[in-house]
């Protein structure tokens, strides 16, 4: 990958990856500031990790085992306590499937 | 004893003056909130402070002592949470407009140690939203100040946790550490803070920044009283499955053994430009006294320290774009009321919802982790994290403890970088690499500028040894106590 490649974003592209929606001042601002930052980065592309494993972890623990027996679950008001929206003790959401 | 000399002692001295009957839980946590309401319309260290509810707990624990039930030493002393780490009941914002009503509908298991240690919980402190920043300047509710100049800021994340310790309104904290976000603000607020090894405290309740480098840790005015909380906390815990299973040792206890002579390294990549002089002066000092105690000094080399950020910002920025998908709108957090469909439900919700530091992070780290782009940027870093690793156990094999100054400068104005993520960035570069390799890490003052700043060094140590580090650092805390000093504030 070239060093072009790397220093610049399509902005439009990763916020709405992210799902997250800018404004216009937003979009203009970060555009400057990530540029920035991902040419910041560059350091790491000449970095040699052939063979390198990645760590994803500093002390990675496998197979951690839990007994597979019922616990107490929460109550119906503690789940639903911080709902934007609810009725019948079921949180509401917008449409998902079409007409 | 009046209130203001109350707010002035160690956590070790009030729980004799508690087992002495010489004062009431009551009395003590009375006093703290005295000083909180003296101080805090300046220092901002709270977000919430439920005073009846501080108060009715201090009359418990009271009791108890009456009826002889104890639960240990630090029953009936008063702490405060950052706010991202949950108590039932109360708020957990995360500094966030998102999280604005949330109650925390179960404890963390922290919370729950601490209660079951019966320390008395009350009040939420501030930080950078979402715990991403280094000043407090990214807290949707205002920042918070730095007692010792209420023109500069507090350190981050945790700068709450920090500034509450250093102005007196707890004698203990809570804060959460993902890059140096403890050990960075109490170096500027003058205060002990310790990051433990990644494993030693459970995670469960602690909303998420990125999940392989947090880990909650203890604020203190002497490493004596992070020992005492650190072993209350520390524990696995079946609810978090990165939890290590291994025993908690007596910290506060152990750090009083005769220390051995041990090998102390200085990386020379951390001793080089940028480095304020005075902060370089009082870390020669620090030097100077551990080679007078009979400790040798010897200079090691950490050759990957200069892409310690890169790699800590991709890592951090792809874990947090991951774990903060969960405030979308739909179950527990604030949500838009001008969306039409359910993808402009996340969109809108999170648009309105996250302050400008959390979008960036986010949309940076969806970028490193996209099609395309994810062996360049996030593979790539979790490559180098391994050769940063590394680095530090080449290290490990010829000295016992990393000494570095914790900052590069002591505490800077407000708004002096908050336009330049980068500046801001760098000012972690001396802490962000041991949360990469995973490493127990402390912050302890060690003096003050000609202006009054605190200035603090870093003692970084061997994974699981805490026991070493916290002893290496009381033995130049007990003799220099300069966290025991107080901001004139009132």
């Amino acid at each position: 990958m070239n060093e072009s490649e790397t220093n610049s974003m399509d902005i439009d592209y990763v916020s709405n990856l992210a799902r997250i929606e800018l404004t216009v001042d937003e979009k203009e601002k970060f555009r400057g500031q990530l540029g920035d930052v991902l040419k910041y980065f560059q350091k790491l592309q000449k970095v040699d990790v052939e063979g390198v494993e990645p760590t994803a972890h500093a002390f990675p623990r496998y197979n951690v085992w839990d007994e597979d027996s019922p616990k107490e679950p929460y109550n119906i008001d503690q789940v639903m306590m911080n709902a934007p929206q609810s009725r019948n003790n079921q949180i509401v959401v917008p449409k998902v499937v079409e007409d | 004893m009046s209130s203001i000399e109350i707010v002035d002692n160690t956590v070790s001295q009030l729980s004799l003056l508690l087992s002495e009957k010489k004062l009431s839980s009551f009395e003590i946590t009375q006093a703290f909130i005295d000083q909180t309401n003296r101080v805090d319309d300046r220092v901002h260290a709270f977000l919430h402070l439920d005073e009846k509810n501080f108060l009715k707990q201090a009359e418990e624990s009271d009791e108890r002592r009456k009826n002889g039930k104890t639960k240990g030493k630090l029953d009936g002393i008063p702490i405060a949470l950052k706010d991202v780490i949950s108590v039932e009941g109360q708020p957990l914002t995360a500094a966030s407009k998102i999280l604005e009503n949330y109650i925390s509908p179960y404890d963390a298991t922290v919370t729950r140690k601490l209660k079951d240690a019966g320390v008395i919980i009350g009040g939420r402190l501030n930080l950078d939203e979402f715990a991403m920043g280094s000043s407090t300047e990214n807290s949707a509710f205002g920042p918070t100040h730095n007692p010792w100049n209420l023109d500069c800021v507090p350190g981050g994340s945790s700068g709450g946790s920090s500034a509450a310790v250093a102005a007196r309104e707890v004698p203990i904290s809570l804060g959460s550490d993902t890059g140096g976000s403890i050990r960075q603000p109490a170096s500027l607020c003058g205060v002990v803070g310790m990051k433990p090894t990644y494993g030693m405290v459970s995670r469960f309740g602690l909303a998420a920044f990125a999940s392989s480098l947090d880990q909650i840790g203890p604020f203190g005015k002497t490493v004596k009283d992070v020992s005492l909380l650190l072993e209350i906390i520390s524990g696995h815990d079946p609810l978090d499955s990165t939890s290590f299973p291994r025993e908690v040792p007596a910290y506060g206890s152990l750090i009083e053994d005769k220390l051995e002579p041990s090998v102390i390294g200085l990386p020379k990549e951390f001793f080089g430009e940028g480095m304020d002089q005075e902060v370089r002066d009082s870390v020669d000092k620090v030097i100077d006294f551990y080679r007078e105690q009979g400790h040798k000094i010897i200079e090691v080399s950490l050759p990957t320290t200069e892409l310690s950020i890169p790699v800590y910002y991709m890592i951090a920025t792809a874990e947090a774009s991951s774990n903060l998908a969960r405030y979308d709108g739909i179950r527990y957090t604030s949500r838009s009321k001008y969306s039409e469909n359910a993808i402009d439900v996340y969109a809108k919700s999170r648009g309105e919802g996250f302050g400008e530091e959390v979008k960036r992070r986010c949309i940076l780290g969806a970028y490193g982790l996209s099609s395309g782009y994810y062996d360049a940027f996030y593979l790539r870093a979790q490559k180098t994290r391994t050769l940063i690793r590394e680095d530090f156990n080449r290290v490990f094999d010829e000295v016992d403890t990393i000494l570095t100054p914790t900052s590069p400068t002591p505490a800077f104005k407000f708004g002096e970088k908050s336009d330049d993520p980068i500046s801001m960035y760098l000012s972690d570069i001396y802490t962000i690499s041991t949360n990469l390799a995973g490493l127990p890490a402390i912050s302890v003052p060690c003096g003050f500028t000609k202006n009054r700043l605190p200035i603090g060094m870093q003692l970084i140590g061997k994974a699981f040894h805490e026991s070493e580090l916290l002893s290496i650092a009381h033995a130049y805390d007990r003799e220099h106590n300069f966290g025991c000093e107080s901001p004139q504030l009132v």
